[in-house]
């Protein structure tokens, strides 16, 4: 009685995607707080030529390492070029880099995931290269791919998918695993169905869900492996502004400017933040078997 | 006065007056006496014991009535006087004995742990007592028994540790939810008959909750009818079998599947539909990677199925009953053997020749949760198979709405989606799904063991219907042999892998030569009892 009252009412019911998206970001006060931040964050990076105040990239020697003023909002870096400016040009590589790792990761993750789950001999072979793969600290293998092929935006974007696709894979190959083993996917082998046809149709929706919310943490990950990789000097060219960079080239400077390092690095914690707590929300929308245990209260 | 004493109890979904789905429930139990709390899924049975025990969700609430515990009332009764209660005057055993046992711990301490919380025993006194109880639910080898963990012990021995944890401090009431649903019929016969002798050893009342009526006729004293909340009527077990008084009770007894083998039915030709030769599947074995100890799920089972017959595959869990159903439908590779579909051998086809044969032959699972994909509408899920073999769309729905009225649903369901049909209606839904291609053999793996018994019957009468009309092959795949003897013209019965008797139902099920199946028809509940007829079987041969 008590598991068929609770199964109906865990049914979900259909929505449109705009409402299930006003459902989540209203979930509570700090998932909206977080929405309005990445919101900011956002707009200012695609609207970066019109909002800055200064010229990212331009040397002024005159002010160099100059404290926060009414011309140069939070300083100047060693260069003279205005921090402020500096940091939202940084955020449009960041949120590239991040959301571009995600959906890379995540869709390599699903194609190589459901091979594993699905056919046998596949999964021997690919888990191993996963196990391997997975042996290797992704902050090493990262520099290790960036020095091999020098450093560029798509040398760095694949130096942090790399790393990220082996948990995708794993699991997607999980789920699969055990949504095979369902009545409904037997049938629809029984009733000839070609098994491509069988994971469009019965083992990709069911995988979803999880996915995107492992795309979300793992594009603050590569957000944060980003401004890691930059800071170690083996991210994408120190003239390009990105976060990372920015705190690099501030470290030696801190003593006498330390908002070169406190601002970016602020952001990115703030970014990181807001991202990780909309997948928390997210999750706990769409996986009911995570977030409130059932139907307690 | 009364062990138990429940007095127009009533509960509601969020404390709501009009959700109640408990409704005015009164049951009293003596000391000594087994009531049988009895009813289909969603009659609130599980609540009211759960009330009981002061355990409901929090969604639930009781809204008012009493449940007194000799005489003590345990409705608003603090949580710390529960917590003592549970242990020392009522207790509960669960239908999964795995789930309700701790896994890390060994069996023995979870009984002592018991004694340890609610008496002041020394310890060795607590180890002798622990001892005791354990050769009372008799567990062989109780030193051995005392250090093993659950997932040691078979599912009959986890629920005599079950018990024994429930009776070690000797309650005034024990609860019994639905304890033998998920043990073999054999080792329900041994678990009832624990629970009579301990009830007739120790005085203790016994709520027992179950849907099977043949388990109620071994045991109870006192049966209540429940429906959807509401009690149907309290008898006597004796008068409840022989006299029931509400329509509802006539027509749960009338839906029991009855023991005796149906009515011999010609057979109507001799093109045989289904066949298997010397068919075995053997698991593990070595490998690159494997070195595992080979397993034989499967040897030797010859079978042949003619059109319009029905063949009964019986026996208990790991009997390779499902495993042979798999190996059929070449879910899995048969690892020896052939299996004729229309007289061409499927075992060894690879996929791609397998798929036009794939069509002769469908199968319904168990589980109508789990066979239908949630996530698109029915009518898609019937027209997948028609579509794979070049149907066009708009035919195949067509014949998806013909479907869904031959099995006994609105056309329009095509466009709804499975959680908005009950149980029974979703296996209607997968056999429509299975008929789609219109196979010659229809497998039925459990179909219909997972329904409430009335709705059993129901399927049971389409799947008759189904066959008379289309002249399907059915193969039935189950453990009970009630349903076995209603439907089957031949039965064979399987025990570890092996094939133990084969033959006509009549001759299987009513003169069997083995003693394996004579064991499996001496322990089903309520063989003696005639329900349709409201008699035992004894007086209609007089």
């Amino acid at each position: 009685m008590t598991d068929q009252t609770s199964a109906a009412s865990l049914i979900p019911v259909r929505v449109t995607p705009i409402g299930r998206a006003r459902e989540i970001i209203f979930s509570s006060w700090l998932v909206t707080l977080a929405t309005v931040v990445l919101g900011i964050i956002v707009l200012w990076s695609v609207l970066a030529v019109w909002v800055v105040p200064h010229d990212p990239v331009r040397l002024s020697p005159g002010v160099r390492l100059k404290p926060p003023s009414d011309e140069y909002w939070l300083g100047t870096d060693a260069y003279g070029r205005d921090l402020f400016s500096r940091i939202i040009y940084g955020g449009r590589i960041s949120l590239v880099v991040g959301v571009a790792a995600a959906i890379a990761a995540v869709v390599l993750g699903l194609l190589f995931g459901l091979l594993a789950g699905y056919i046998r001999w596949i999964d021997a072979v690919l888990m191993r290269m996963v196990d391997g793969l997975m042996a290797i600290p992704s902050i090493l293998l990262a520099i290790a791919i960036v020095s091999l092929w020098g450093a560029s935006i798509w040398t760095v974007l694949v130096a942090i998918t790399i790393p990220e696709v082996p948990r995708v894979i794993r699991l997607v190959r999980s789920l699969v695993l055990s949504a095979r083993e369902e009545p409904y996917v037997e049938a629809a082998i029984a009733a000839g169905t070609p098994t491509w046809l069988i994971m469009r149709r019965h083992l990709v929706p069911n995988t979803l869900a999880p996915l995107i919310i492992q795309g979300t943490y793992i594009c603050a990950s590569a957000i944060l492996t980003e401004a890691i990789l930059s800071f170690l000097g083996a991210g994408i060219s120190p003239e390009t502004p990105s976060w990372g960079n920015i705190m690099a080239e501030g470290r030696i400077y801190f003593q006498i400017n330390p908002g070169i390092v406190l601002w970016p690095g602020l952001v990115v914690s703030v970014a990181i933040l807001s991202i990780n707590l909309l997948g928390d929300a997210v999750r706990d929308a769409l996986d009911p078997r995570m977030a409130k245990r059932g139907i307690d209260r | 006065m009364s062990v138990l004493d429940i007095r127009d109890l009533r509960i509601a979904l969020n404390g709501a007056q009009d959700q109640q789905v408990v409704k005015g429930l009164n049951l009293t139990i003596e000391e000594g006496q087994t009531m049988c709390l009895v009813g289909e899924s969603g009659s609130g049975k599980s609540l009211t014991a759960l009330a009981t025990m002061g355990l409901l969700p929090p969604v639930l609430t009781p809204i008012a009535g009493s449940i007194k515990l000799k005489g003590e009332e345990l409705l608003g009764a603090k949580q710390s006087r529960l917590r003592d209660l549970r242990a020392t005057s009522m207790s509960m055993i669960f239908q999964e004995p795995m789930t309700a046992l701790n896994p890390v711990a060994r069996v023995g301490q979870q009984i002592e742990e018991v004694l340890e919380f609610h008496s002041d025993m020394s310890k060795s006194k607590r180890v002798d007592r622990v001892r005791e109880m354990m050769e009372a639910v008799h567990l062989p080898d109780v030193d051995k028994m005392y250090r093993s963990f659950p997932h040691q012990l078979s599912g009959g021995q986890r629920q005599r540790i079950m018990i024994a944890m429930a009776l070690v401090m000797k309650p005034q009431l024990l609860i019994a939810d639905e304890p033998t649903t998920a043990l073999d019929v054999t080792t329900q016969a041994q678990i009832l008959k624990l629970i009579q002798e301990l009830r007739e050893q120790q005085g203790t009342a016994v709520l027992f909750i179950t849907h099977d009526m043949g388990v109620v006729s071994e045991i109870a004293d006192d049966v209540t009818v429940l429906k959807l909340g509401e009690v149907m009527e309290t008898q006597p077990v004796n008068t409840l079998l022989r006299h029931p008084q509400t329509d509802y009770t006539r027509d749960l007894l009338r839906s029991v599947p009855s023991q005796v083998p149906r009515m011999e039915r010609p057979a109507k030709s001799d093109n045989i539909v289904l066949a298997t030769d010397d068919l075995c599947k053997t698991y593990g074995g070595t490998g690159l990677f494997k070195r595992g100890r080979e397993v034989k799920a499967v040897q030797d089972v010859s079978i042949s199925l003619t059109k319009g017959r029905t063949l009964g595959i019986v026996g208990e869990s790991g009997s390779g009953k499902t495993t042979v159903a798999r190996c059929i439908m070449r879910l899995i590779d048969p690892t020896s053997g052939a299996v004729k579909v229309g007289g061409t051998d499927i075992a060894t086809l690879s996929q791609k020749d397998l798929k036009p044969h794939r069509k002769n032959i469908q199968i319904v699972f168990q589980d109508p949760m789990r066979s239908l994909n949630p996530r698109i509408e029915v009518g898609q899920s019937i027209i997948e198979g028609p579509l794979n073999f070049g149907t066009p769309r708009a035919k195949a729905m067509e014949r998806a709405r013909e479907l869904l009225e031959l099995v006994g649903l609105p056309a329009s369901a095509v466009d709804r989606f499975p959680h908005q049909f009950s149980g029974g209606q979703r296996q209607r839904i997968a056999i429509a799904r299975a008929l789609a291609m219109d196979p010659d053999v229809l497998v039925a793996d459990e179909a219909v063991s997972a329904l409430d018994v009335s709705v059993q019957a129901q399927v049971l009468d389409l799947l008759a219907e189904l066959q008379e009309r289309l002249g399907l092959g059915i193969l039935f795949i189950t453990h009970d042999l009630g349903v076995a003897a209603q439907i089957c013209d031949d039965v064979l019965v399987m025990q570890y892998g092996r094939v133990v008797e084969y033959g006509p139902a009549a001759q299987v099920l009513g003169a069997p030569q083995q003693d394996y199946t004579k064991a499996l028809i001496a322990a089903a509940p309520g063989r003696h009892w005639d329900f349709a007829n409201f008699r035992p079987f004894a007086e209609a041969a007089e």
